[in-house]
């Protein structure tokens, strides 16, 4: 498959906003579940730290 | 002697942490690569379709998304099943792991169904049996989510899921057959494990690269989600003390 150029490409056979709108959804949500899950692992650890501090210092 | 299987050697909470530490950096890996190549095949080498021009290039995130929403639904309600049945955490946890992204899955699904469905059947929506079990099934996912967030008891929760989701279960061959079964605007299976497929070779290798990359996506995810529920639910054990004290044993990079 050969675009002709980038504006082709990103028009999409005057299909762009159904194309583009589906696949920018996609990825914006993806990439937000994954950092957040992230996150998520990495904010326990430091809880389960914390809590273990609070244990042991008194 | 190692002539007995130890089956549930994984189900200690601690050594499905440090395993999975070690794999989700691969499955990421995997993820990146697998999207890079399958969304160039699907862009640049898959030719234009004869009768929806370009607008079907979103085939390649909606049946990878379609079939994992499916496809995660049962390995919630499986594990939950084994989780009750067995009275291990472990399998419960991965469970409430799964559920998320099941639901974000067939989130997608719908999404990039209406986004499809707009311009090739002039409809963002229709009440037909497909879409309609699919919602369904997004409610089920949240539904679940809901009902083990709301009760305290942790094992109780876990098993007042596990009942919902094995019920629950019943949805997935409803939206499977769905276009067999009844008149749908939804087109029937373009893929089936007897005959042909019916669609170019090299769009077929786009939409297989896609469900792959979505699927080691799903693991990733899943497995970082379900290290949070082990650290959240076994924060007091010692073995997690260690892992403070001596750091974790791998790099753990987006783990």
């Amino acid at each position: 498959m050969t675009w002709a150029s980038a504006g082709e490409f990103f028009a999409m056979g005057g299909y762009g906003v159904y194309v583009w709108g589906a696949y920018a959804v996609t990825a914006v949500f993806m990439v937000v579940e994954a950092t957040l899950t992230i996150r998520r692992r990495r904010r326990a650890m430091h809880d389960a730290m914390r809590s273990s501090n609070e244990g042991m210092g008194s | 002697m190692a002539d007995r299987i130890h089956w549930f050697t994984f189900a200690a909470p601690s050594r499905f942490y440090v395993l999975s530490g070690f794999l989700v950096p691969w499955l990421w890996a995997v993820c990146a690569v697998l999207t890079v190549v399958g969304l160039y095949v699907g862009f640049f080498v898959a030719p234009t379709d004869a009768t929806q021009g370009e607008a079907y290039r979103i085939i390649f995130i909606h049946v990878p998304a379609a079939w994992m929403s499916m496809i995660i639904y049962l390995a919630m309600a499986g594990w939950a099943a084994l989780g009750w049945a067995f009275n291990v955490r472990m399998a419960a946890m991965l469970a409430r792991a799964l559920a998320p992204t099941g639901a974000l899955f067939t989130f997608i699904a719908l999404w990039t169904g209406a986004f499809w469905g707009r311009p090739a059947w002039g409809a963002w929506w229709v009440w037909d049996a497909r879409l309609t079990s699919e919602l369904i099934l997004l409610f089920l996912y949240l539904g679940y989510i809901a009902l083990v967030e709301a009760i305290d008891d942790v094992r109780r929760a876990d098993k007042a899921g596990a009942l919902v989701a094995i019920v629950g279960a019943v949805n997935v061959p409803i939206i499977y057959f769905s276009v067999r079964w009844w008149n749908t605007l939804h087109q029937g299976a373009s893929i089936s494990m007897t005959a042909a497929p019916k669609m170019a070779s090299t769009m077929l290798l786009a939409m297989l690269l896609m469900t792959l990359a979505f699927w080691a996506y799903a693991f990733a995810v899943v497995f970082v989600r379900a290290r949070a529920i082990v650290l959240e639910r076994e924060a007091e054990h010692d073995w997690v003390q260690e892992l403070r004290r001596q750091g974790p044993p791998g790099r753990e990079t987006f783990a």
